[in-house]
């Protein structure tokens, strides 16, 4: 059968992309949940200099554009002296957005823990560092968690961005077969690829909200 | 004031002396004085609004003061605009503090920490117990409030009397001298307020000191040494619970407490 032929013949070009496309991601995800945490405890109960660098940083970041924020990286640092492994400044700009938006989901989750909890906590005799850290942060963890699983979808489908920087990532791999040999099959196995990734990731914080909402 | 009138041979715990609260412009108290006595319980009753709470929150520093002096077994916790009554240093604010426990109305219960893990957190944590130690004196106390079974349920398993019972089991670990309950049975299904003040009575009957903010006339005419009401942003009697509700003379105390005990039927 010629389709599956051919399907055969671009599947391992593919694959390859898809590898390209799965370091970037994981690359990308791997410091977000800690840098995020960390930034919104910081922001919350920093010193002042921090948390004004911090607000600096998440209005900067989620007010432009990915596309933006990649060119400026990869494109504009080489002028000021900058030069970064194309791969590496790709996910640092991936990570640093995507943080800048768990930061902002974390601070609003720990805000919206219940204040009688800080009561119990200071009547307790418990110490600012304390409460937070044992009390608030971990019942905003659950709150956080399903607005941070859409975050997380969403920078699978922000990687496709780097096709444009020349990194054959799924998305530049099936523009390259499509166009070369007329065809939109690897279209389409491109898209059933992110629907798999997406599906692997919802399942994966299913699991985790099951985890944290353990005691409810 | 006759603040300390018949009862100058015994311990004075809590001293509250002329208590000014505001929230904005809104006046709460208005120079209230109570004294509280080593193994009393007092009973605080009064129309909504009338700053029993804030009084209570007061006495812990969950609510600052806008003038007054609040002392706890000696120590001067609070101190604003009362020359007189310096304030002791912080670290014996915080001890004195310390020896004050807490029952809230919504119970604040830890949501993802189990019961006995409710009650040594802050053994463990604060007073830097040992954990096994800990575990022992959690579920000594959670048997104290006869929750034996219930060690290792988290709070959403269990039902409101058994979260508050938990919450004074909390409370207790932390060997207070005194506990503050703010309505402590307000949140709870009619069912199951007796289980709760079943607790408090005990407590009640091995001397504990208690200040208890409450709705429930029954219990505060049965286990109270003193009732004390609030109206109007101060203290308007304080009495023994014998004379408070049965030889009433105060206009305003009169029709509170028929309006409370037409609400029962």
């Amino acid at each position: 059968m010629a389709l599956l032929d051919y399907v055969t013949t671009i599947l391992p070009q593919m694959m390859i992309g898809l590898g390209t496309t799965l370091e970037m991601y994981f690359a990308s995800l791997i410091l977000v949940l800690p840098l995020g945490v960390i930034f919104a405890i910081l922001k919350l109960m920093g010193p002042k200099p921090v948390r004004w660098i911090l607000n600096v940083y998440t209005w900067a970041w989620r007010g432009t554009p990915l596309l933006l924020q990649l060119f400026i990286v990869i494109y504009g640092f080489p002028v000021i002296g900058i030069n970064l492994p194309k791969f590496l400044a790709a996910a640092g700009v991936f990570c640093l957005n995507m943080s800048a938006y768990v930061t902002e989901i974390m601070r609003a989750a720990i805000g919206s823990v219940d204040k009688g909890q800080y009561e119990a906590c200071k009547v307790l005799g418990m110490s600012y560092p304390q409460t937070m850290l044992r009390v608030i942060i971990p019942q905003s963890f659950r709150i956080a968690l399903p607005p941070t699983c859409n975050e997380a979808i969403n920078l699978i489908k922000d990687t496709a961005l780097v096709s444009v920087i020349n990194l054959m990532d799924v998305t530049r791999t099936a523009v390259i077969i499509a166009n070369r040999d007329f065809r939109i099959v690897s279209y389409i196995i491109a898209f059933i690829i992110f629907l798999l990734l997406t599906s692997f990731m919802v399942k994966v914080f299913a699991y985790l909200e099951k985890k944290a909402t353990a005691y409810d | 004031m006759e603040l300390t009138k018949t009862k100058n041979d015994r311990e004075v715990m809590i001293r509250m002396i002329n208590i000014h609260k505001s929230f904005g412009d809104v006046h709460v108290l208005e120079g209230v004085n109570l004294n509280v006595y080593r193994g009393e319980v007092i009973a605080v009753i009064g129309p909504s609004g009338s700053g029993k709470s804030t009084l209570l929150r007061c006495i812990n520093k969950l609510e600052l003061i806008n003038e007054g002096a609040i002392e706890i077994e000696g120590t001067i916790i609070e101190s604003v605009n009362m020359p007189d009554y310096p304030v002791a240093s912080n670290q014996q604010v915080k001890a004195s503090l310390g020896k004050t426990g807490m029952v809230f109305q919504n119970f604040n219960l830890f949501p993802h920490m189990t019961a006995l893990q409710n009650v040594i957190e802050a053994p463990i944590h604060v007073k830097k117990i040992k954990k096994e130690e800990a575990i022992a004196l959690g579920k000594r106390q959670l048997d104290r409030v006869g929750l034996s079974d219930k060690y290792d349920a988290y709070p959403s398993k269990l039902s409101g009397g058994q979260k508050q019972r938990v919450a004074i089991a909390r409370a207790l670990a932390m060997s207070p001298d005194v506990i503050l309950f703010d309505e402590p049975t307000s949140a709870l299904d009619p069912e199951l307020i007796g289980e709760v003040l079943d607790v408090i009575k005990k407590l009640a009957e091995e001397r504990m000191t208690m200040i208890v903010v409450t709705h429930e006339m029954s219990f505060a005419k049965e286990i109270s040494d003193r009732v004390i009401f609030m109206d109007n942003r101060n203290i308007v009697a304080d009495s023994p619970p014998d004379e408070f509700f049965n030889n009433q003379e105060h206009p305003r105390i009169k029709a509170f407490l028929e309006k409370m005990l037409s609400n029962k039927n």
